[in-house]
């Protein structure tokens, strides 16, 4: 290690340092999610760690569909079956005891595998279902996830990513022949990491950049510690230099941000911290006492490291997270096709194991007529056995009572600010407070200026919601046409999940942006009246609150062409509104 | 295995840590839900337990981790036959069991389901135990309770209050005791809990990450030198763990005969009033609340300090609230006790 280190990171250098890094220390290090747009690049990468790790460590492939047995461990039934006495198998996590998991496709992954694999990074053990199975086995692993997600709606769990040290952002691959170290560095690194120390004054630098950047979770500075005694015993060292600080600010906290320091940050900064004034440490006999402008420039250092990883489009000041996108049940692939639960609705042929309820009649009926052609089996003390083979199990077909998601579609237009921006907003409020008692999801579309906005994906986190509504501002022209349609494709994704969709539009219907973003009342209203069509095409249940001052023509005839119920409020509150809309929702006694 | 972090190094959150060793006391009081940001310590707090608390005499080869000396009613199936036998129970030291629920667990995992390996190789009928009887007598802990699914959360609470889980399926039928103390955790940013469940936990904690520098220089400090030298930072923590462990073993024997004097319960009906929670669950587990942490703190009577110190724990999360209104739920049980026991 040495000045290709202490530079500025580019991107290549740091998807090697990382991948060194982890090898040196996987199960500390937690593992890495690495996006890439391709999925040959993130390959490029393990490619490099796999050759870096110590020969003979376990590394594994985790399929996000994984059922419980197979990664938890539990009874083999086909095994159990043929040979009349329980076999019980080893789950991949116990398997690969000591190793790296590699989970494809993370940000599809659903929360049950997330909580999972939160708890075994938690726990480092696993316990196998089942009374048979005995004690929780070891399970210390690191887990790589590949995220390949494409764009801010679809990101790996944060449970998971924020247990993992390393966030990369790779766009090209990497060439396997890593050269910044050896295999002694590693090996030497590998014996002295543990031994390595840190100074007080730079975790309190740590700490200070990473609320600087609005990085919240202690976990995320506790990797950065370690990362940067990791950089310290790569270049075999015994104590953290300012380099190595850097190291872990670039690959730990830049990818962490959530926003960019104010800006006059000299004074804006916390009061350094106290010189130590207790007797030195032992191990900080190098380290004389940093002044305060010592440690300014070592924050300098490590806010500089850091703009080649942060995140793109991140604001000063911004607020932090908000709901997480794609939660617990947007994200395809998740529990409800399955239907785990819920009313039954008949059996199918599957595999109890994989959580599916076991329709022991069925089961027993579908393996009836076979009896007499299967070979016996004599079971324990000399029992004759039903014979069961796995083709017969029938699990219950079960259907989820559907959700509603409601989306609310606002005019923020100056024409509509004008007159009932403030009714509106209010009785999305009213509605919001009923939703979440009944806990449907709900969007938020705002549209003004030339395009319309999605505010907030379908969520339940009803803060969010009110957030999001709060800071609505208002003013610019009407692009009607852009708002049906960001409205259709979010009402798209709800079916997809299964759920029902409520949408309704609060707006004059004065549509004067056309959907290519050009102003002309002509064009804005013949797109408008198509992608009002085209909702209607999806169906569901659509409401449209005219809120000009007089009942409008344009608005009555759009919510004709969209089928939706038309609610002339000309005069009203949101109380009014309110009641009109709550009136028009499917379930609203639920 | 990791050597879990010692309860006691936790740095702050002291309202977490009072809550969580205050059900050790008095496990009545019912669940904790703990609501915060990620990275403030709650899946650490609660995964210290079995290493804080006093360990706990199980009857061997029980299924259910049943307590010897308890009454015959309070035993398991299995275990009350045996001593219709005559059998002397004999027992052995455990540590008190904390569970994970891992969100998207079936039904048949939590409640137990049939044996599918002995009624497949045997044909027998039998009962699988599922996770709420390894939780008997400890905790079960619900990281991300916000997203787990409403029926299951409901199921959770009614055990945990009965104590007892009674499952009737798939031609079984079983009961056996659970009682343990449910603790959810969850961030409020990623969905909330439904009103009707968020008054059935006892206590309710906010946690947020502190911005202090000095008290995150610590946290990571601690953090770092348990990294590189677990058991040594275990045996430097074991002292004030123990000393933890000695207030809630005493604590235990006076809780239950711990007088509260009248004025007490009158202040503490006023709170309740004052803020306006429904029911009575608010008044009963601010009284339970209240009585284990004067146990805990050595006191001789349950006062209206005790009651202050408590009064946000147990009752902000049941307020009847406009969901949209911004006024926190804390402030306003602040501003109550302020109000009532300022004089």
């Amino acid at each position: 290690m040495d000045e290709t280190v202490a530079s500025p990171l580019d991107a290549r250098t740091q998807a090697e340092l990382a991948a060194t890094l982890l090898a040196i220390d996987p199960i500390g290090f937690g593992g890495a999610v690495v996006r890439a747009p391709r999925a040959d690049i993130a390959e490029s990468w393990l490619a490099m760690v796999r050759s870096l790790l110590v020969e003979g460590t376990p590394i594994a492939r985790l399929p996000i569909s994984i059922p419980d047995d197979r990664l938890l461990g539990g009874l083999d039934l086909a095994m159990t079956l043929a040979t009349g006495r329980p076999v019980v198998e080893r789950g991949l996590l116990a398997r690969t005891d000591g190793g790296v998991l590699i989970l494809p496709c993370a940000e599809r992954a659903s929360d049950a595998l997330i909580a999972r694999l939160t708890s075994v990074l938690d726990t480092q053990r696993t316990a196998p279902r089942g009374p048979f199975a005995g004690e929780p086995t070891p399970a210390r692993v690191a887990i790589i996830a590949l995220d390949e997600g494409d764009g801010v709606d679809e990101r790996t769990a944060a449970a998971l990513t924020d247990r993992l040290a390393f966030h990369l952002t790779l766009s090209h691959e990497v060439s396997p022949d890593g050269a910044l170290f050896t295999p002694t560095d590693l090996r030497v690194a590998r014996a002295s990491f543990p031994k390595v120390t840190i100074s007080e004054a730079r975790i309190t630098t740590l700490v200070t950049v990473s609320l600087a950047f609005g990085i919240d979770s202690l976990r995320a500075v506790s990797f950065a510690v370690r990362v940067a005694r990791g950089a310290a015993a790569l270049d075999g060292r015994r104590t953290v230099r300012d380099d190595d600080c850097q190291v872990a600010a670039a690959l730990v906290l830049g990818p962490r941000a959530t926003r960019l320091p104010a800006p006059s940050e000299a004074s804006a900064e916390p009061e350094p911290p106290p010189p130590p004034s207790d007797p030195a440490d032992a191990e900080s006999e190098r380290d004389e006492r940093p002044s305060p402008e010592e440690l300014q420039a070592l924050e300098d250092l490590m806010i500089q490291a850091m703009q080649a990883t942060l995140p793109i489009g991140l604001t000063i000041e911004a607020p932090s997270q908000g709901p997480r996108q794609g939660g617990s049940a947007g994200r395809s692939g998740d529990d409800r096709a399955g239907g785990l639960r819920g009313r039954q609705v008949g059996t199918r042929r599957g595999d109890p194991r994989g959580g599916g309820r076991l329709d022991l009649l069925e089961t027993l009926r579908a393996a009836a007529p076979w009896q007499r052609l299967r070979p016996p089996i004599t079971g324990h003390e000399g029992r004759v056995l039903v014979r069961v083979r796995p083709d017969d199990f029938r699990i219950r077909r079960l259907i989820e009572p559907a959700g509603t998601t409601a989306i609310f579609v606002v005019d923020a237009s100056g024409s509509a600010a004008l007159h009932r921006m403030a009714e509106a907003k209010g009785a999305v409020e009213l509605l919001l407070a009923e939703a979440y008692s009944r806990r449907d999801e709900v969007g938020l579309i705002a549209f003004r200026g030339n395009v319309a906005e999605v505010l907030l994906p379908p969520t339940r986190a009803i803060a969010a919601a009110k957030r999001a509504l709060a800071a609505l501002p208002g003013g610019g022209g009407t692009p009607l046409a852009s708002a049906i349609d960001r409205a259709r494709e979010l009402a798209v994704q709800a079916r997809r999940t299964g759920n029902d969709t409520v949408v309704v539009f609060l707006t004059d219907a004065r549509a004067n942006i056309a959907r290519d973003g050009s102003p002309g009342r002509p064009q804005a209203e013949a797109d408008a009246l198509a992608s009002a069509s085209a909702l209607r095409v999806l169906g569901g249940t659509t409401v449209l609150i005219d809120t000009s001052p007089r009942p409008s023509e344009m608005a009555q005839r759009m919510a004709e062409v969209m089928g939706a119920r038309y609610v002339a409020l000309p005069r009203t509150d949101a109380q009014g509104i309110h009641a009109a809309v709550a009136a028009a929702m499917p379930r609203a006694s639920a | 295995m990791r050597i879990p972090f010692p309860f006691s190094a936790i740095v702050g959150q002291d309202e977490m840590k009072r809550a969580i060793l205050l059900t050790a006391v008095d496990p009545t009081i019912g669940g904790v839900l703990i609501l915060g940001h990620r990275g403030t310590a709650k899946s650490t707090a609660v995964r210290a337990l079995p290493a804080l608390l006093p360990p706990m005499s199980v009857v061997d080869g029980c299924r259910y981790g049943c307590d010897p000396k308890s009454p015959a009613s309070r035993l398991c199936a299995d275990c009350q036959t045996r001593m219709n036998a005559g059998a002397k129970l004999r027992a052995h030291k455990a540590p008190v069991p904390v569970v994970d629920l891992p969100l998207g667990a079936t039904e048949d995992r939590v409640v137990g389901a049939l044996d599918l390996e002995r009624a497949l190789t045997r044909g027998e009928k039998a009962y699988e135990p599922g996770l709420l009887a390894r939780a008997n007598r400890g905790y079960l802990y619900v990281d991300e309770i916000n997203l787990l699914e409403d029926h299951l959360v409901d199921l959770l609470l009614d055990v945990a209050a009965t104590g007892e889980n009674v499952v009737e399926r798939e031609g079984i039928s079983v009961r056996h005791p659970a009682r343990f103390v449910l603790v959810g955790s969850g961030n409020p940013e990623e969905g909330d809990l439904r009103p009707q469940l968020l008054d059935r936990f006892g206590l309710s904690v906010e946690v947020t990450t502190t911005t202090d520098l000095d008290q995150r220089v610590e946290v990571i400090k601690r953090r770092d030198a348990c990294d590189r030298d677990p058991e040594g930072f275990a045996a430097q923590w074991a002292e004030a763990d123990a000393e933890a462990r000695r207030h809630v073993e005493r604590a235990r024997k006076k809780v239950d005969t711990l007088p509260v004097p009248d004025a007490v319960l009158r202040t503490a009906a006023q709170l309740c009033a004052a803020v306006g929670t429904d029911g009575v669950r608010g008044e009963l587990a601010l009284l339970r609340g209240a009585r284990a942490l004067a146990a805990y703190d050595g006191a001789r009577q349950v006062t209206a300090q005790h009651l202050r110190v408590i009064a946000p724990s147990a009752l902000r999360h049941r307020l009847r609230r406009n969901v949209l209104d911004d006024v926190g739920s804390t402030t306003r049980v602040t501003r109550a006790v302020t109000d009532l026991l300022s004089d």
